[in-house]
């Protein structure tokens, strides 16, 4: 089925299969590969984006309910000139990054706990992220990565 | 096979179109569907998208606390300040980006012995409202559940959503499971207190077919209080040994099985050891308590 949405700012469609995930749509059928691909099961958190604002994982929406809607990504983060999101700042900053694979989902859902609670406590840290697994770091550095990044208030 | 995907904008839209295709599923937060669309276990001849529905997410708490099947976790925990167990169930579903998807429908719907917010319902005799283009009726939720990942819909029908009676009393809600998010309990349990009706309410997760109520537990629970005079006045508490007595008589309702998740030895001990715990939080949570 036709599905049209808008992709960090830009209406796009596809002709998506009827049981396909957002996610799927996304990646298989848009090329927009920021977004991974791992549990399919809303375990793991790397393929988090915001639909219409909203933090979730974009293998459990079914592309179809995200017509018409606005979906936001990873690669709506950095700026037109490529620079970095204050939070992908901190990410590097902080090496946070091993592999990579986690890192679209643990970077978006970081920016959407700083703008919904700027100066999160480490608890409240820890809660926010409890959706996203990363198999490299042990968790350190994407908590030293929040930490500066809390910091360092910037603009998007 | 192609799947027929439905995007109604209203609820008699949604009807209608459930009506014309009686093996429909219903998607809102999709975070049980989908898991079964994406490793391929289901393949539904149509999917009707509800989430879209305007009309499921009332939750009004006139008399009857009515809670709409479309409202998500996230709002039950932005919305319900008071609430503590409906609170604290919200809470231990999943992580932020499930609880801002799945919804009071879906946890019903899916009917899971482990689903967190369904011993809340128990423990408040929850009725379950269920709507289709020839009318609504309304069933009690253990007439609802009819088994494990079971229920009464009939074809057509779609959740509207929960209806209790304001509860006249604090509650609690916890559940034991391997770390403090994305776990599907061991074992869950809530207690509530109705001091109108000077009783005590248990209902148990994950370790039976469906959730379950601890009668002879409840019924303890009422004396234990009324011994130590705690109903006229809870700073009255009952003695030390009630919870400990309380959280076997809970184990002793339990019907828990060995699975993946846990066996059913550790359930029925730690299923007792979490109600002895809940019962204690509530009568501290009564005032004066």
């Amino acid at each position: 089925m036709l599905v049209r949405l808008r992709v960090d700012g830009e209406w796009r469609e596809a002709d998506a299969w009827e049981g396909s995930s957002l996610l799927s749509m996304l990646r298989d059928d848009l090329g927009l590969t920021g977004p991974k691909n791992a549990c399919e099961e809303g375990e793991c958190g790397s393929c988090t984006v915001w639909l219409d604002g909203v933090l979730a994982c974009s293998c459990l929406v079914l592309a179809a309910q995200a017509h018409d809607r606005d979906v936001g990504t990873i690669d709506g983060l950095a700026g037109d000139e490529g620079d970095l999101h204050p939070v992908q700042r901190a990410f590097l900053d902080a090496g946070a990054v091993q592999c990579g694979f986690c890192t679209p989902g643990l970077v978006v859902a970081v920016t959407d706990l700083l703008e919904r609670d700027p100066d999160p406590s480490e608890l409240a840290t820890r809660e926010a992220l409890s959706g996203n697994l990363c198999r490299c770091t042990g968790y350190v550095k994407i908590l030293d990565a929040v930490r500066l990044a809390r910091r360092r208030p910037g603009e998007p | 096979m192609p799947v027929e995907v439905l995007l109604p904008s209203t609820l008699d839209q949604a009807l209608g179109s459930l009506a014309e295709r009686p093996h429909a599923r219903p998607i809102a937060g999709g975070t049980d569907l989908m898991v079964a669309l994406n490793r391929g276990d289901e393949r539904p001849e149509a999917i009707v998208d509800v989430s879209r529905l305007a009309e499921l997410e009332s939750w009004h708490r006139n008399g009857r606390v009515v809670l709409g099947a479309g409202v998500t976790y996230s709002r039950i925990l932005a919305d319900s300040p008071g609430d503590d167990a409906l609170t604290e169930a919200a809470r231990a579903v999943g992580s932020p980006q499930i609880r801002n998807r799945g919804t009071v429908g879906g946890n019903l719907g899916t009917a899971s012995p482990a689903g967190d917010l369904i011993p809340v319902l128990a423990a408040r005799d929850a009725d379950i409202e269920l709507v289709s283009s020839a009318g609504s009726r309304s069933l009690p939720w253990h007439e609802f559940l009819t088994g494990p990942k079971s229920t009464a819909i009939a074809p057509g029908e779609l959740i509207a959503g929960a209806s209790w009676p304001t509860p006249a009393g604090p509650s609690t809600f916890a559940k034991v499971g391997p770390r403090n998010a994305m776990v599907i309990s061991i074992c869950s349990v809530c207690v509530q207190i109705d001091e109108e009706a000077r009783a005590v309410r248990v209902a148990i997760g994950s370790v039976g077919p469906v959730v379950l109520r601890a009668p002879d537990a409840e019924a303890f629970a009422h004396d234990a209080i009324e011994e130590a005079g705690g109903w006229e006045d809870p700073s009255r508490r009952p003695a030390e040994t009630a919870a400990a007595r309380f959280g076997e008589l809970v184990a002793a309702a339990a019907r828990p099985i060995d699975d993946v998740r846990s066996t059913a030895d550790y359930r029925r001990h730690a299923v007792r050891v979490l109600a002895a715990r809940a019962f204690t939080r509530m009568l501290a949570r009564r005032p004066g308590g």
